[in-house]
This record gives C-alpha cells, structure tokens and sequence, in this order.
C-alpha cells in the first residue's frame, strides 16, 4: 500500500469514527503526551466509553 | 489578464447552471431528465460557494486564519480537537442530515418539481447555507458554546430563556411528527415492521460486543450490524407471508403509537451504549451509504421526470398537505432550504472540533450545500414516480376512500391518470397489502428509490421489493436513533427549563428527576403523536406545516442573533445578509401561523375547522369520522391546543424580534464594537510547542 493510499484510508476512518462522535484516539494519545506526560491517558477502551457518553449527554443534540 | 482567466472557469460553471435551470424552468410540455435538476443545482452550488461564501467570510465576518480558534486554545483531545477540515466536514453533515430533507420535498412535490427545486437552490444559498456558516462563526469567537449561552450572552438572560423555551417547543413538534412518519410507513405493513424491530435486538447485541468484548472497534461491529439488517429485509419478506408471523406484526397505527411511546420512554431511559450508540452507528452509517448510493443511482439510471413542473395544485387545493404556495410551499420545504435546527449543531459540538476560521466557509456553508443536495435527490425520487401513483399514496383516505378502485377514480378525476391495476400492481412489486394513503413521504421516497436502486442492481420485481423495505429501514432506523436522543436532549431542556421553578428537578444524577422530564417528554411529543395517527386527514396535513413554521421560527431566531452580532461588531453595514434572510423567513412563518389559526377554510384554519364540528355537534350530528360525540369534542380540543401551540410560537418569534431591534439600536449608540468575543490570541505557528490553556482546571 502505498503512503498516499495509507493516509487517505486513516482519513476515511477518522471521518467514519467522528460521524458518530468519536475522536482520533492516536491524537489524544500524542495531545497526553505532549502536554500532561505526568497523567496516565485513558486505555482505548476506557476512551471509548468516555466519549461514548460524552455524545449523548447534555446539549448533544442532533437534527431533525 | 490573470483575473479574467481565474473568472473564466466559474463563469463557465454559471453559464452551465443558468442553461441547466432554464431548460427546466422553461420547459413546457415535454419531458425534463433528472440530470438537468441536478446540473442546475451543483453549478449554482458551486458559484455561490465560491462567491457569495468567501464574501460572506472574508467581508462580512472577517474571519481570520491568524486567530486562534477554541479547538487549539482548549485542545483536550475530547471534546475539544483541531480536526482535519475534511474529517470535521463529514462530522458536520451526519450531524445535520436527517429525515427533514428527505420528507419536505416529497410532500412539496404535490405542487409540481418547480417550486420545491428554485425554494430548495435559492433558499439554501441566500438563507440556510448562511445561517449555518453565520452560527458557527459566532460560536466559534465564543468558545463554542450553545444558540441558548449566545443568545443570553448577546441579547439578554428573558430571550435566553425564551429562545430555550422556543427550542423546546420545536423538539416535541420535531419529535411528534418523525414518530408519526414513522407510524405512517409501517401500519399494516408487517414486512417493515418486523424488520424495524429486528433492529433493536441486533443494536443490543452491537452494544454488549463494544462494551465488553472488542471496545472502540466500531468497524467490524458495524459491518456485522448491517449484515444482519440486511438479513432481517429478507426473513421480513417471510415473516409477512406467514399465516401465523404476518398476522403478529400486522399493527394498527393506534397500536404502534403505544408502541412507540413505550419505546421512547423505556430507550431514553436506558444506558446510551446499550441502544442508542450502536443504532446510531448502523443509522449513521446507512444514512450516508443510501445517499451515496442515491446519487450515483440518479446519475447512472439519469431517470425523467413523470411529475409536471406546476401542477394544479399551487392554488392551495391539494389534497397532501392545506394551503397556497406562499407562504405553505416555504413551510413545507424546511431541512434543504433552511433549518433553524442547525443552528443547535453549528453551535454544538462542530465549533470545537475547528481547527483554522479560513475552514468556517467550507464546513459552515458547504455542508448545507450538501443537504440541499439531498433535497433535490429527495424531490426527484418523488417525482420520477407516476403523478397518479403518488398522489394516490399521499392523499388522506378521507379525501380519496380506501380501495384502489375508488383511490384511482378520484385521482384521476384530479387529472392524473391511474388506474386501480396499477395502484394495486406497486402495492404487490414493494411488497406491501396496500400503498394508498400513506402520507408522510417516507413510504413515496422509498418507492422512488426503489426504483433507482433496483435499476442500478437489476432483479426485476423481487430486488424492488427488498429496495423498498430497504428504503423504509433506511429512514425508520435514523428516526428512531432521532427519537431517542431527542428525548433525551428534550428532557434536559425540560429540566433546565422547569429547574428554574424548581430546583431539584434540574439535577440530572437523580433518578427520579430524571424520570419525570422523561415521562412529561414523551407524554408531550406521544399527546400529538396519538392526536396525527387518529386524524382523519392523516396527521401529516396538520403537523407537517406546524413542524415547518417552528423550524423556520428557529432559523429566524439564529439570524436574527446573527443580525445583532454584526451590530455589535460595528459591521451593520453587511448586516443585509442576515436580515435578508430573516426578513423573508419572518413574512412566511408569520403569514402561515395566522393562516393555520384564523383561516376561513377549515382545512387550513385550526380555529375554523373547530368551530365547524362545534356547529355540528350543537345540531347533535356527529361528523365522520368521529364515531361518537366524545371524538368530537376530542377533535376541537386538539383544535384549540394546536391553535395555543402556533400563537405561543408567533409570540416567541415575535418577542424575539423586538429584543433583536433593542439590541442593535443600543449596538448603533457606540462608536466601537461591544460582542463578547473570546480575547483574540494568534495562533501557533505549527512545530511550536506552545501548550493549550486550561479551562477552568
């Protein structure tokens, strides 16, 4: 697979992830250690069910 | 030189589009292929994008590549992340697709192509595209927050809360009617049915696999969900040849509304990732799949149109829904044209997730670019169907009986030639007992689609079939998810609303808060539910318009904040592109509220119609089809809550106009500007490792 083809099928699946509420876990993972490296990230999992949550709480509201 | 070379392409693309929408517009009497529609719309799309949106954001807003946006300066990598702006754009979208531009076109369509396609192309150019791209402008200067925080924050804490209330109101109408679209396509129709409820085991099994087995995948699950779906088309097409399964999931309208209403209140009540998450998931995904595969249906299939331009409708006469073209036509025709619902997204979560402003124009204004796209595929599916066909499953059995003998000949008296063969042919090709009557637009678009669809893969009568309650599922599966989490939202509208009188019912980690706004929410979107299933005239013919005017309420209020806010930034001389708009969606949404109060035709007038069953009942007749006198007095109640309903709307959007006027006049008093911008802060140049700001840590 070429890198180009790589990118655009990560593009793809991030659009698909985002569609229904859910971020790039790869950019939280890098935005941890970057900026907060003393806090331990949340796993994959723990991550999912996060923002999982985070979609249907208050003030997500979705159209008609 | 250069410039005109730089012009030369994009007026190129406006002379294709004027020449597209001419042979449509002008055309008389001979057939006009689907392909021109769609021309016609992608060019203006495409001229206006590149004109009047970059006009838009770079005049009239100012947007500013150097200034930092809140998903850089609060970047969490949750709720708050610099997003791929072709990423965020997919987000936006299945964020602001639904039924809504499905529905309205279909229902326009009694009036003829014409006027639903030149509404839905200039609507979303000069009204709905801006709106949306004007909210997330603003929202985005003020860390992303909520239509409500802004409208506080802007204009004043009494149309804060009206603007709450105003919203509130519209999420039980918006409910009410899906469920009733919904109720519409599968009465009597146990094929859709089980299908419909095979959904919600295989979103349970979804859930319990990406909660305890394989977290975070959502993929493969998906791909396992959506197999299964398309299994439970085809043992539907079993279960209702069943003599012992058939007759089970054959359901009265009555039925499925108590269905439905414990559906909500049991779904919105459960824990999202048990239900909701994963059906939204598999209605997120088909959503985008089926309009997908729309488009290149009509692209390949390039299908005529069967449905006149004008039809003899546009006097106000039709049997679909009450009313003339101005100002019904504009009501009718909300999501696609302009929706004020939007307004609630491009100030939710899409703000956040803006990684540069200079991204604003292509998410904000083409993202509804796109909707307006679904429209036209909307109208089209519907029009490419036999006028007779579609008239005949639109019309309220009051108005054409319920055989195919005596629907054909009341149809064809109208001048649409059909016959009772060819009602009960289509009937037997999707599958289905009987196709008459069935208002709501979601069973005509999938006989449309059916008919692309079927084309594109071949299969002859048996694919039709499976394409329909393909199409049915499609929509009935994105309703629901809509159902559910709009209770949901709606209950904390609720108690934020009523928290405000008493305070314990605000708190959202109390159970039994939490259950009475849930019981009051369902109570509330069930009560018009139940009163549109029983309605002689279908429902639809009353709520449709009720949901156009408050959505298109909604939209004024968004532009009339949007107004303020270029007051407010001593910009009032490009204010024109909200007032414009707004000017327009006041004269319309005014207009049509009197007409559905005070109108002399009781079939537009709510007041009328209840003073022509009071007349009867007082002589002791009892009108059909009302059986008793207690139905009677049961239909001129909801006479007169549906009235209350429309003038608490007027005075909502009227209340809102007058605090709008107040605050650019207070705005026109200061020589400099007084928004309530977030500070401006330049953005990092990228590789700096400066980090975000903590919010409120």
């Amino acid at each position: 697979m070429t890198p180009a083809l790589r990118q655009w099928g990560r593009l793809l699946q991030q659009t698909m992830h985002l569609m229904v509420g859910l971020p790039d876990y790869a950019a939280y993972l890098e935005h941890m250690r970057r900026f907060h490296p003393e806090r331990r990230p949340m796993s994959e999992a723990e991550f999912f069910r996060d923002r999982q949550a985070a979609r249907y709480r208050r003030g997500g509201g979705r159209c008609c | 030189m250069a410039s005109i070379t730089k012009h030369a392409i994009w007026i190129a693309v406006a002379v294709v589009g004027a020449f597209a929408l001419g042979s449509v517009a002008l055309s008389r009497g001979e057939t006009i292929n689907a392909l021109w529609i769609m021309i016609a719309a992608v060019s203006i799309y495409l001229v206006a994008y590149r004109y009047y949106a970059l006009y838009l954001a770079r005049t009239v807003v100012g947007a500013d590549p150097t200034r930092m946006t809140p998903a850089v300066r609060y970047n969490d990598g949750l709720d708050f992340v610099p997003t791929n702006k072709y990423v965020l754009y997919g987000h936006h979208f299945a964020a602001i697709a639904g039924a809504g531009p499905l529905v309205g076109p279909v229902l326009a369509a009694q009036m003829g192509y014409l006027p639903g396609m030149l509404w839905i192309i200039i609507g979303v150019v000069l009204a709905g595209a801006v709106q949306d791209f004007m909210v997330l402008f603003v929202s985005t200067r003020r860390d992303g927050r909520s239509l409500g925080e802004l409208v506080r924050e802007e204009m004043g804490y009494v149309p804060g809360v009206i603007a709450l209330f105003g919203a509130f109101l519209i999420m039980i109408i918006i409910l009410a009617v899906l469920a009733l679209i919904v109720v519409k396509a599968l009465a009597e129709s146990p094929w859709g049915t089980f299908t419909i409820a095979a959904t919600i085991p295989i979103a349970i099994g979804m859930g319990l696999w990406m909660r305890f087995v394989r977290p975070g995948r959502i993929g493969g699950v998906s791909v396992a969900g959506f197999i299964l779906l398309i299994l439970a088309i085809v043992i539907g097409g079993q279960v209702a040849e069943s003599p012992i399964w058939g007759p089970a999931f054959t359901l009265t309208g009555v039925q499925l509304t108590w269905l439905l209403i414990g559906y909500g209140f049991i779904a919105s009540v459960l824990p999202v990732w048990l239900l909701l998450a994963p059906r939204d998931y598999l209605s997120t995904f088909l959503k985008i799949g089926a309009i997908i595969a729309l488009a290149i249906g009509i692209v390949v299939m390039a299908p005529d149109l069967k449905m006149p331009a004008l039809t003899r409708f546009t006097d106000g006469t039709g049997p679909v829904w009450a009313g003339s073209l101005f100002p019904f036509l504009f009501i009718t025709i909300a999501c696609g044209a302009v929706s004020g619902f939007h307004s609630l997204i491009s100030s939710g979560t899409t703000p956040k997730l803006l990684d540069n402003e200079k991204n604003m124009r292509f998410i904000g204004y083409g993202g509804m670019l796109m909707e307006s796209f679904v429209a036209i595929m909307a109208l089209i599916a519907a029009s490419i169907i036999e006028p007779g066909v579609y008239f005949a499953m639109n019309s309220p059995a009051a108005l054409i009986g319920t055989s195919a003998e005596s629907a054909a000949a009341v149809v064809s008296g109208w001048g649409f030639a059909v016959t009772p063969e060819m009602l009960t042919q289509t009937a037997e090709d999707v599958g289905e007992a009987t196709i008459i009557s069935r208002a709501g637009g979601a069973p005509t678009l999938a006989v449309g689609m059916a008919h692309i669809f079927s084309a594109l893969t071949g299969g002859g009568q048996a694919m039709m079939a499976f394409w329909y309650h393909f199409a049915i599922l499609f929509e009935a599966l994105f309703i629901l998810t809509a159902v559910d989490a709009g209770t949901r939202a709606g209950r904390f509208m609720l108690q934020d609303l009523l928290g405000a009188f008493i305070p314990p019912l605000r708190r959202t980690d109390s159970w039994s808060a939490n259950l009475i706004a849930t019981a009051l929410c369902v109570g509330a979107w069930g009560y018009f539910l139940y009163q549109g299933v029983v309605d002689p005239l279908g429902g639809i013919n009353t709520f449709w318009p009720l949901f156009g005017i408050s959505n298109q309420m909604l939209a004024a209020v968004a532009l009339m904040l949007v107004t303020v806010v270029l007051f407010k930034m001593k910009r009032e001389r490009y204010a024109w592109v909200a007032i414009l708009p707004t000017a327009w969606l006041l004269i319309c949404t005014l207009t049509a509220g009197w007409q559905k109060i005070f109108h002399a035709d009781p079939r537009i007038g709510f007041l009328s119609h209840a003073a022509g069953l009071r007349e009867a009942a007082a002589r002791g007749e009892v009108v059909a089809p009302a059986k008793s006198m207690a139905q009677m007095q049961q239909t001129i109640l909801n006479d007169y809550i549906n009235a209350s309903l429309t003038v608490l709307f007027i005075l909502v959007v009227l209340s809102m106009l007058f605090f709008s006027i107040r605050a650019c006049l207070q705005a026109l008093q200061f020589d400099h500007p007084t928004v309530r911008e977030a500070p401006f802060q330049t953005m990092p140049q990228p590789g700096t490792s400066t980090g975000p700001v903590g919010r409120g840590m």
